[in-house]
């Protein structure tokens, strides 16, 4: 009996070892979880696009639930992402606030916008990271999911499609007119 | 055969050292456009970087990445000092936007105990498993097991015969 405990004990310390690298190694290294969520949304002032007028401030997002997506038009992932930005767009549910992110070219963003259709609502650009690195952003695209308080709920790192919507962003944002009703209601 | 694998060595060696002459130690990624005029702040600002994760390429400190996010982190870093922030409020406030995951080393706290002392734990039961292994190996071989009775009669046998012979 103790001859076979000792030849269990190594088994079990490889097979916990083979567990956790094998969770650990399947993991995506860039889906780096945000520290943010459930914090307020930090205070961001971005300049207009050129050729536009609205700035893109915290106060300006507050007041409702909303989603603000970060972007670029040298980003492969965003050209994906953005046909479905532009069906959220119509569906009228939600509005949608961009982070232009790291244009070379004043003149780049604007362009693409126009090319391609506008989703957002308002549109700050974002040459320097500054509200990147406020929003904890490391790749694009990135969205976040902020509630009618302006608190951050939830990250989605990569591009949005139907499934990922259905299956995860909306029930988040379901939840959150839910709690919002409940304190209109108060 | 044995030529064949001194020429791979050989080769090796060759290479290894034509790796270190050809490819310099990467010198950092900071522009000198981005440096601070005061070489006190820079020095803090080069310390404080070399500490911080790349958050695009991850395995490389923002003070030797080339991307354009360690690039602006590594400015931000630099208006901080300069408005006067301590190393550790830098350091406090890119952790707030991006986590542990930014710092290269890991802190030392609750859940990363594992991280600190796991190695030292496994290390410390892998020599008392040694330890303990070889003494028995030295117990068994130094003290043989006392001969059987079927054993001593035979050497009995035996040891009678030899005062025979």
């Amino acid at each position: 009996m103790k001859a076979r405990l000792k030849f269990i004990i190594p088994l079990g310390i490889f097979l916990v070892l083979a567990v956790a690298f094998g969770i650990g190694l399947t993991m995506n290294p860039k889906d780096i979880p945000s520290v943010l969520i459930n914090q307020k949304l930090p205070p961001l002032d971005l300049p207009p696009l050129k050729g536009r007028d609205k700035r893109l401030t915290t106060a300006a997002i507050i007041g409702r639930i909303s989603l603000v997506n970060v972007f670029g038009s040298w980003c492969f992932a965003c050209l994906i992402e953005h046909p479905f930005l532009m069906r959220i767009k119509s569906r009228g549910e939600v509005p949608i606030y961009g982070v232009d992110w790291l244009e070379k070219n004043r003149d780049d963003g604007p362009k693409w916008l126009k090319e391609k259709g506008d989703p957002y609502a308002i549109v700050g650009d974002d040459p320097n990271s500054k509200a990147a690195i406020a929003l904890g952003v490391s790749g694009v695209p990135e969205t976040f999911i902020i509630d009618h308080k302006g608190v951050i709920r939830y990250k989605q790192i990569g591009p949005m499609n139907e499934k990922i919507w259905n299956k995860t962003i909306w029930p988040i944002i379901e939840e959150l007119r839910q709690r919002q009703k409940e304190d209109d209601g108060k | 055969m044995t030529a064949l694998r001194n020429l791979a060595l050989v080769l090796l060696v060759v290479s290894a050292m034509l790796g270190v002459f050809f490819f310099p130690p990467p010198a950092g990624a900071v522009e000198p456009s981005e440096m601070l005029k005061n070489p006190v702040l820079e020095a803090r600002a080069r310390k404080i970087s070399s500490g911080l994760r790349c958050l695009v390429c991850q395995n490389e400190s923002i003070d030797e990445s080339n991307a354009e996010l360690a690039r602006d982190i590594r400015i931000l870093v630099r208006t901080r000092l300069t408005a006067g922030d301590t190393n550790r409020q830098v350091v406090d406030y890119i952790v707030s936007r991006y986590g542990d995951f930014v710092l290269l080393k890991p802190p030392f706290k609750g859940i990363t105990y594992v991280l600190w002392f796991g190695p030292g734990i496994l290390l410390a039961g892998g020599l008392l498993g040694g330890v303990m292994f070889a003494r028995r190996i030295k117990n068994k071989a130094s003290r043989p097991p006392p001969l059987t009775l079927d054993e001593q009669a035979r050497l009995k046998v035996i040891m009678d015969e030899g005062v025979d012979e």
